[in-house]
């Protein structure tokens, strides 16, 4: 397939692995995280890691919408669709993430209510103006890729005045997450401190909010990032670049993924984003606790379209299960086989944890595509 | 056969016409069903006695049966339709075992309200694929729902076969050291299909692989009768059949990813909607083990024929308590090619 299997070229993948175990110092050890779940699935999909060498650890980041989305926030869309009886609308991945009491959406849905998968948030409105004598709630979950559909959707049923279609907003923002992570609050600090050298930052993220976000970080926390792409080639060249900065001392913004990431990035989609939304004061992410300015909620303008007012929902917070280290995995303090319910409890069938959910998740991620190595090669945590 | 005119008066519209209650109520209108129908296209002299059960001769020897029910949406997609899947699906699970397909049962279930020009094209389906397959459907039955219980049609048929002398396949007789051979492109049905759901509808010329290849089973056996294990890799794809192989004989497989064959346009599809093509399912292709010196002669007789043009080597069989299959990537690196879990739903982002 062009313009896609050059970048799984086996050929230029030993080349560049070649490159990095010669510049790679023996005498130390790089901790690099990649941040997003597309990162984390191309690493284990193509067996990134047989490629590096000993001494690049990659840890897997929380840059997976579905891993991050705390319990009560799936609680509260199983009850607007079981208590409201509203048509709830939501992407894959979404339905099957453990809520409370051993729920989900897939098994509300095989209870009766009406929950549907969509690809795409304009399917929610076309439902929504398909069947006006019910309300249709779109469960709108992910980072800033996922974003700007939403907004356009809300845009559109102000547009034409839409009634019976509302949106579940639970759109998160990337920068907040780093933060966290470089600097993580003290309540989140389970699992021990986390050494982070430096980062692949997100791939399609960065095609919407740019490269210059991350430039904050990288100077305040002097810590070198690589935005990359989500083949596995980019991830390699990503290793590379990181490696060498590491080396030479430097903690620098770098863009691999020049195919398709500015430093301004999509400004189109960012003043859309703007247009329909404001930051929130405080959101909770599994793992990483309360973060301030974190997620997305819409403006004045667009309220008549939340979800949250329209049904007067008030968020509770719920606890982990006791035994789950989703946290500490999130933020790379833990590797999935340290869990002790790790694919015995908690299997990719019956996730108790978030991580367990998405292909992109740290531990379905293992289980999946890594189980058969020797523990001893998990990927370590610092 | 053509008695229906005089019992039953005005024969059926299968122009305008539609499946009601009464087809499937026992009564006069299911009778003139099955003539003008399901006699009318599968004729054959078993069908034509029109009693309960077929009955027919056997050779001495071991015979197979096996059953599968269709139930696949959208019913005409390109490449067949669920009458010519529902006999490839059966034709080929009696053919796996190395048998040779003889006989069909066919089982209808019918909502009220199904147009009986999409049924008789179905029917029509079925019975050129029967034909073609060298088999015969010689009993069947036919129920109706009410409107709203059932999408349609759904195809239940069960077949039997005559395995012939010393040939024994089954899941359980893989051996490390043994050879894993695929025998074309994978993901073609699960594609084809996909394209067509309507939340999904996607351009695409690929078509579904639905064939029975009972055909190209009986070249194998010629040349290799000692084949271990036969499989056709439907719903799950070819990781499923090769995680049952592994489950079954107790053994680890290794596939190359390179060694597989997928057509570009099945990858490309599979790129844009989050899914990996050794999950996809497949109606005309199979899955065979045998020796390590019988594999040349055996990648031989499938590429002489037609279904098995393309047909490759694509692993091993290995020693592994743990029964896992990994994959040697393009890339170079490895992973494992795991059980699926649940649906294989897209991914978001």
């Amino acid at each position: 397939m062009k313009y896609v299997d050059e970048f799984r070229d086996g050929g230029l993948a030993r080349l560049i692995a070649d490159r990095i175990a010669r510049e790679a110092r023996a005498d130390r050890r790089y901790n690099l995280m990649e941040f997003c779940g597309g990162h984390t699935h191309a690493i284990s999909r193509y067996g990134v890691a047989d490629l590096l060498p000993a001494g690049v650890n990659m840890i897997h980041g929380p840059g997976c919408p579905v891993c991050v989305l705390p319990i009560g926030r799936i609680d509260d869309a199983i009850a607007l669709a079981r208590e409201q009886g509203v048509i709830l609308c939501t992407y894959a991945d979404t339905m099957r993430v453990p809520a409370s009491n051993g729920m989900s959406l897939t098994r509300a849905r095989a209870q009766g209510a009406d929950i549907r998968m969509i690809y795409s948030a304009a399917d929610a409105l076309r439902i929504a103006q398909e069947t006006p004598a019910r309300e249709v709630v779109f469960f709108a979950i992910g980072f800033e890729t996922t974003t700007p559909p939403t907004a356009v959707v809300i845009r559109e049923a102000d547009r034409i005045g839409l009634g019976n279609f509302s949106v579940f907003c639970n759109h998160v923002v990337t920068p907040a997450a780093i933060s966290a992570i470089l600097e993580p609050a003290p309540q989140a600090r389970d699992g021990g401190s986390v050494r982070i050298d430096g980062f692949i930052g997100p791939a399609h993220v960065s095609c919407v909010i740019g490269s210059r976000p991350y430039e904050y970080f990288a100077h305040t926390y002097e810590r070198p990032i690589v935005i990359a792409g989500f083949e596995p080639l980019d991830v390699m060249q990503a290793v590379l670049m990181l490696v060498r900065q590491l080396n030479e001392g430097r903690h620098e913004v770098e863009n691999e993924y020049t195919r398709a990431v500015t430093r301004e990035g999509n400004l189109k989609a960012q003043q859309l984003v703007a247009e329909v939304f404001e930051l929130r004061r405080s959101f909770e992410w599994r793992g990483l606790g309360e973060l301030p300015d974190s997620a997305l909620t819409m403006r004045q303008r667009f309220e008549r379209f939340d979800a949250e007012q329209r049904y007067g929902i008030v968020y509770r917070p719920v606890p982990d299960n006791s035994a789950c280290e989703c946290a500490a995995i999130l933020r790379g303090a833990k590797k999935p086989v340290e869990c002790k319910v790790f694919g015995t409890v908690c299997t990719p069938e019956n996730p108790l944890g978030s991580c367990m959910v998405s292909s992109e998740g740290a531990c379905a991620a293992w289980y999946t595509y890594a189980r058969f190595r020797p523990k001893a090669a998990a990927p370590a945590a610092v | 056969m053509s008695r229906s005119k005089d019992n039953y008066g005005r024969r059926l519209d299968f122009r305008q016409g539609r499946v009601d209650m009464a087809h499937g109520a026992g009564g006069r209108a299911m009778a003139q069903l099955i003539d003008e129908l399901f006699v009318a296209a599968f004729d054959n002299e078993w069908l034509r006695q029109l009693n309960d059960q077929a009955c027919f001769g056997v050779s001495a020897g071991r015979m197979v049966m096996s059953t599968d029910s269709h139930v696949v949406s959208p019913l005409f997609f390109p490449g067949g339709d669920i009458g010519s899947l529902s006999v490839h699906g059966t034709v080929n699970d009696v053919a796996m075992s190395g048998a040779r397909p003889l006989y069909l049962s066919a089982s209808f279930i019918l909502e009220e309200g199904f147009a009986l020009a999409d049924l008789k094209r179905i029917v029509d389906s079925m019975a050129s694929a029967a034909r073609e397959a060298g088999v015969a459907v010689v009993t069947g039955d036919t129920k109706v729902v009410e409107r709203g219980k059932g999408d349609g049609v759904f195809i239940t048929t069960t077949g039997v076969g005559v395995v012939p002398e010393g040939v024994d396949i089954s899941g359980d007789r893989a051996r490390p050291g043994d050879k894993v051979l695929l025998s074309g492109p994978i993901g073609d049905h699960g594609v084809a299909i996909m394209s067509f759901r309507e939340n999904l509808s996607f351009e695409t010329s690929i078509r579904s692989d639905s064939a029975a290849l009972h055909g190209l089973v009986a070249a194998m056996v010629e040349r290799v009768p000692a084949i271990h294990c036969l499989r056709d890799p439907t719903r799950g794809g070819l990781a499923t059949t090769l995680n049952e192989f592994a489950r079954q004989s107790g053994v680890g497989i290794r596939i190359v990813e390179q060694a597989i064959p997928v057509r570009p346009e099945v990858s490309a599809a599979c790129e844009f909607l989050g899914l990996d093509p050794l999950y996809v399912a497949n109606e005309g292709k199979l899955v065979a083990i045998c020796t390590g010196k019988d594999a040349p002669a055996l990648l031989e007789a499938m590429r002489a024929h037609p279904l098995g043009r393309d047909a490759a080597i694509i692993g091993e069989v290995i020693k592994d308590p743990d029964r896992f299959v990994q994959m040697q990537t393009s890339l170079g690196g490895s992973r494992m090619v795991d059980w699926l879990t649940g649906e294989q739903l897209p991914r978001i982002c």
